[in-house]
């Protein structure tokens, strides 16, 4: 059963900018995968809840108290590009 | 044609906890840019989040103040979509399982009550704030963004109604209601200007008595009551002449663009939103047990409507109890009454001169000197006839500016009023002789001169005396 | 006896007598790995300057009488996803290529208050995605048993530098075999913990509800120190467990008599190497001599365990990895508006296999193939977990081979994603339910590639799943070293 991947969108979605050559590649190999995993479907799952998580827990929080921030200047000093105590990036849309 | 307006609004309320609702970075507004990170709110790599206690009971209060169903199981999912300045390029929020659903809210917009249903109150992280360079600011000419992320994971409420208002002003006064709830709750300081309070309105025209609904346009950006209410008239009126002339109204979001007084065209349309919600692994689920939200119910404070229909039965002219209930001065309102101020009077202190004090210097009912027994004081004073209430006015600025009590101020800056009978008979005397045509002309029937002879004995006691007593003395001396 | 082929627990005695210093031990740690390292590849980072500080300070702890515990003056390796504040963290990518972490990872800290050494940062498969170490921006890392095979992976490298002694045991993490698998591969003992024993602050997520960080040394014995000293509850964790767990070392001696053993049909017959098969067979005669009730038990949805995991860890790693967008950390590829710099950093900066799960996820969750896809994957992931619970309603422990095959060699894989996702089809299960589980090497094959024996459990059953794994490692008496080892070793 060929599944329906519509590849551009998908690296779209997921901001990776591959070359057409590329999302061919990747289209043909999430072919195989998706078949193979597709099988998941012929399994009757009727009246199962799905699980998000392999824990029964609930209500984890935390109380809202301040805690201790990180130092500015070794935040930046990993940014690709700065301005003074800013993250400096590209415009955001072009025309 | 004559179309209706069929608007919903989506509210942002950014809460006003002490630290931020996935980690213990502070929330105050204004700290110097990137100074309010860690590495969850940074989306730094290995973080994880864990929720703020306080930030889900105070969702919860929101649900039962808007009556909604607060739900026993509630989950956070992520919400996939890249933004800059969405650190994880993920927001954590909620999907299909929300912790309240289904409440409504009443509204008045003059026109009589409307029931606004709400649909939901879920509960998310705020992004960090991009500051875009070049061209005035705006984004499409822009030569690159700076990013501060102190605003990034800020819980936010997200509060989103039926399509039940029908026009601006009705969405300006559910706004303002909704506003009023959250400052009477104290989950928030619901400052629109620093965006503490967001608005995002869907519009749709239909044709008058049609039921199906027609295309929507999102409008965002409005950061005021009044600009909420502008762009709205604005977008009805835009789409109301694209109707008329036969074209279609493409579903799109614009943006309000403040000072040209429009609507522009927002992002780009080209990517249809798909954002990929699936439950936050990094979280389990949340089970409100029912104790717990009565105990909540049990501790809400006066909602403003009830609050509001209080003080007008107490004498309070409604459009007074709106605007104290709205402004957060109800307090200091309600001190005062109980300290024994009349109410109708305490009630135009508060939003005539008070309210003229908090718009000059920005402060925060909060911030203000005078509590409710100064009020009730300086009330009193001007009932029992010991202060002018031109000299009251002056006494309270000495009384907001730290000086000391409404008695201490008067007495300090001499503006008690003379109301000692003795001490003014003097010059009700001195003016009667010395004005002999005017008080024959009175005798004569003309009572308008008895305004002019009390004139001048006040003008004589430097505005200290008692008009009504000087009134009563000379007409006592002139015999009428 | 060389230091660096001590075990933890014999360092741990020597370090007490005094007569071994823990500068010494890592300094002869130190000259395993530049011995070996060569070879192997296995480390990414060493630390030199702030091991030496740890174990400068251990040193003078002892002789202060600050004994920190068993890890005290021990020689740790840690998996390069778990961050390390001011030690580069790479996850093996290039988009993270000369990143500083400003944090520990919760474990790193309480390596730290545990007086461990932490010796560098060891490889793994770009984001811990893979099964042979072969997915590294930075290289192979070579099996040491033979160098043209792969280590297995996605810890392959924190195993490697186990087996041959360039640490005394490491930490890796497992989302889908990525301890136990490697731990197979390289012929030691790899444990992945029931979900949320061990805190994942810090370990630089690949698939949320599936990862879990996990032991792997060269005993048993070694194996329960490391877990105790980084189990328990953790508030900067939310799905970090809050109650109280058995004590793991409890049952350690106690042997399997009477303890009924479960052999997985589904996982036990086809595609089982020979070689595999033949030393799992023997350690299940072996078990049974010692007194084990060996039965057959049935997991009938394991089958479809395997796509239901292709799906769910694609579609959580495709959010947990968005984040790598060229903004905050990490190099850039520059582009004329931010949409263009992400897309090209992001192209550039993950390698292929990251590249296609990225891309499987973001489709799994898309909007019309949630539910065909996402959404039944959670489904069989119910029914995995509740035919682990049939199954422990009849066995105490359930075992099987870890991994179908032995180290394969270096690129025989690489070009079939398919074929390298088997060899995680006995592990992947117990990342579904959240269960724990372990591998003990059990002897060689005919090629002296060692063979790995999984012993899995219900949720929080660490004590029986050590008391077999270690009546399992006495039994095998396995005690063999790579050559790699010990020929350079002795030299
Ligand atoms: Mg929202
Ligand atoms: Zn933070």
């Amino acid at each position: 059963m060929p599944i329906d991947i519509d590849i551009t969108k998908v690296a779209r979605l997921a901001r990776i900018g591959l070359t057409a050559e590329e999302l061919a590649h990747y289209e043909e190999q999430l072919q195989v995968i998706l078949e193979h995993a597709a099988r998941v479907q012929a399994l009757p799952t009727e009246g199962v809840a799905p699980t998000a998580h392999p824990l029964p827990m609930v209500n984890a929080f935390r109380p809202d108290e301040v805690e201790q921030t990180l130092d500015r200047e070794e935040v930046l000093s990993q940014a690709p590009d700065r301005e003074g105590p800013y993250f400096r990036v590209p415009p955001f849309l072009d025309e | 044609m004559s179309y209706e307006a069929v608007i919903g609004i989506e509210t942002h309320v950014e809460l006003q906890t002490a630290s931020k609702m996935f980690c213990g970075c502070p929330t105050d507004f204004g700290a110097e840019p990137n100074t309010n990170v860690c590495p969850v709110c940074l989306g730094l790599p290995g973080a994880l989040p864990v929720p703020n206690e306080r930030a889900i009971e105070w969702t919860v209060a929101l649900g039962i103040a808007l009556g909604c169903e607060i739900s026993q199981h509630s989950v956070f999912h992520r919400k996939n979509y890249f933004y800059a300045d969405l650190p994880k390029n993920y927001q954590i929020s909620q999907f299909d399982l929300p912790l309240c659903v289904g409440g409504h809210l009443e509204v008045d917009p003059g026109s009589g009550v409307r029931r606004v249903g709400i649909t939901r109150v879920h509960l998310e992280e705020d992004t960090g704030k991009s500051t875009h360079l070049g061209g005035g600011g705006r984004i499409h000419d822009a030569e690159g963004a700076l990013i501060d992320f102190n605003r990034s994971g800020i819980p936010l409420l997200e509060v989103v109604t039926e399509p039940d208002i029908r026009s601006p002003e009705e969405a300006r006064a559910y706004a303002q209601e909704l506003r009023a709830i959250v400052l009477a709750l104290g989950i928030s300081d619901a400052r629109l200007e620093e965006g503490s309070l967001r608005f995002d309105a869907n519009v749709s025209l239909r044709p008058e008595g049609a039921d199906e609904l027609g295309i929507k346009v999102e409008v965002k950006n409005m950061n005021s009551l009044r600009s909420l209410q502008r762009a709205l008239a604005f977008e009805i009126e835009r789409q109301t002449a694209l109707l008329d002339k036969g074209e279609a109204i493409d579903q799109e979001t614009r943006h309000w663009d403040e000072e040209a007084g429009r609507t522009e065209p927002g992002r780009s349309k080209e990517e249809s939103s798909d954002y990929r919600y699936f439950p936050e692994p990094d979280l389990v689920p949340i089970q409100t047990n029912p104790e717990a939200v009565e105990r909540i119910r049990g501790a809400l404070p006066e909602l403003p409507a009830l609050r509001r229909a209080r003080h007008i039965a107490l004498g309070v002219e409604p459009a007074a109890a709106a605007t104290m209930a709205s402004a957060g001065l109800a307090a200091m309102f309600d001190d005062a009454v109980s300290a024994g101020a009349d109410p109708r009077a305490a009630a135009n202190w508060v939003t005539g001169e008070i309210t003229a004090h908090l718009n000059r210097t920005g402060d925060d009912p909060s911030d203000l000197v005078m509590d409710g027994r100064g009020l009730a004081e300086l009330v009193g004073m001007i009932g029992g006839g010991e202060l002018s209430s031109t000299a009251a006015k002056e006494v309270l600025i000495g009384v907001l500016a730290g000086e000391g009590s409404p008695r201490e101020v008067a007495a300090a800056k001499d503006l008690m009023q003379i109301s000692d009978e003795s001490a003014i008979v003097s010059e009700v005397d001195a003016v009667i002789e010395t004005h002999p045509d005017e008080v024959a002309r009175m005798k004569d029937g003309d009572e308008r001169l008895a305004g002019f002879l009390v004139g001048q004995v006040m003008k004589a006691t430097g505005g200290r005396a008692d008009p009504r007593l000087v009134d009563r003395l000379i007409r006592e001396r002139v015999g009428l | 006896m060389d230091p660096a082929d001590l075990t933890i627990a014999e360092a741990g005695a020597r370090l007490r007598s005094g007569d071994l210093t823990a500068v010494d031990l890592l300094a002869s740690v130190r000259r395993r790995a530049s011995m070996t390292e060569a070879i192997l590849h296995a480390y990414l980072t060493i630390d030199a300057e702030g091991a030496t500080a740890s174990a400068v300070e251990a040193d003078a702890a002892l002789q202060r009488g600050d004994d920190r515990g068993p890890l005290h003056g021990i020689p740790v390796a840690l998996k390069d996803n778990m961050v390390t504040r001011g030690v580069e963290t790479t996850c093996s990518s290039r988009i993270l290529s000369g990143y500083v972490p400003p944090y520990d990872a919760t474990v790193v800290e309480r390596l730290r208050a545990g007086g461990a050494v932490i010796v560098g940062k060891t490889n793994l498969d770009e984001f811990a995605m893979g099964s042979s170490t072969e997915n590294s921006a930075y290289g192979t890392t070579r099996n040491p048993w033979n160098p043209d095979r792969v280590p297995g992976g996605s810890s392959g490298g924190s195993a490697a530098v186990v087996a041959v002694g360039s640490a005394l045991g490491a930490l890796g993490s497992d989302t889908g075999g990525s301890i136990r698998q490697p731990a197979s591969l390289c012929g030691v003992v790899g444990m992945k913990p029931t979900y949320g024993l061990v805190s994942r602050y810090g370990l630089i997520a690949f698939a949320s509800s599936l990862d879990q960080i996990g032991p792997i040394t060269r005993t048993v014995d070694d194996a329960v120190t490391l877990f105790e000293a980084i189990a328990g509850h953790d508030p900067s964790d939310a799905t970090s467990y809050r109650g109280d767990f058995p004590d793991p070392r409890a049952d350690l001696g106690k042997g399997v008599e009477g303890l009924r053993v479960g052999i997985v049909s589904e996982l036990s017959g086809d595609g089982i190497q020979p070689g595999v098969a033949a030393a799992f067979q023997a350690t299940l005669d072996r078990l049974a001599g010692a007194g084990a009730d060996i039965r057959e038990v049935s997991l009938p949805s394991t089958e479809y365990a395997l796509s239901a995991y292709y799906l769910i860890a694609p579609a959580e790693c495709s959010a947990n990895l968005a984040r790598f967008d060229g903004v905050r950390y990490g190099p850039r590829i520059d582009g004329a508006t931010v949409e263009a710099m992400m897309s090209a950093t992001r192209r550039d900066g993950f390698g292929p296999e990251v590249t296609r799960r990225i891309l499987l996820g973001t489709y799994a969750l898309s909007a019309g193939y949630y539910d065909a896809f996402y959404g039944q994957a959670q489904k069989v992931r119910t029914m995995v977990s509740e035919d682990f619970k049939d199954a422990y309603a009849e066995v105490d422990v359930l075992v099987t081979p870890t991994s179908p095959t032995t180290a394969f060699a270096v690129g025989e894989r690489a070009d079939d994603p398919l074929a390298m996702y088997l060899s995680d089809i006995c592990t992947i299960p117990s990342n579904l339910s959240g269960d724990p589980a372990i591998s003990v090497p059990v002897g060689l094959d005919d090629a002296g590639l060692p063979v790995g024996f999984q012993v899995l459990a219900p949720a929080l059953g660490e004590g029986v799943m050590f008391q077999v794994a270690a009546a399992v490692e006495r039994l095998s008496g396995f005690e063999s070293r790579p050559a790699l080892a010990t020929s350079l070793g002795a030299a």
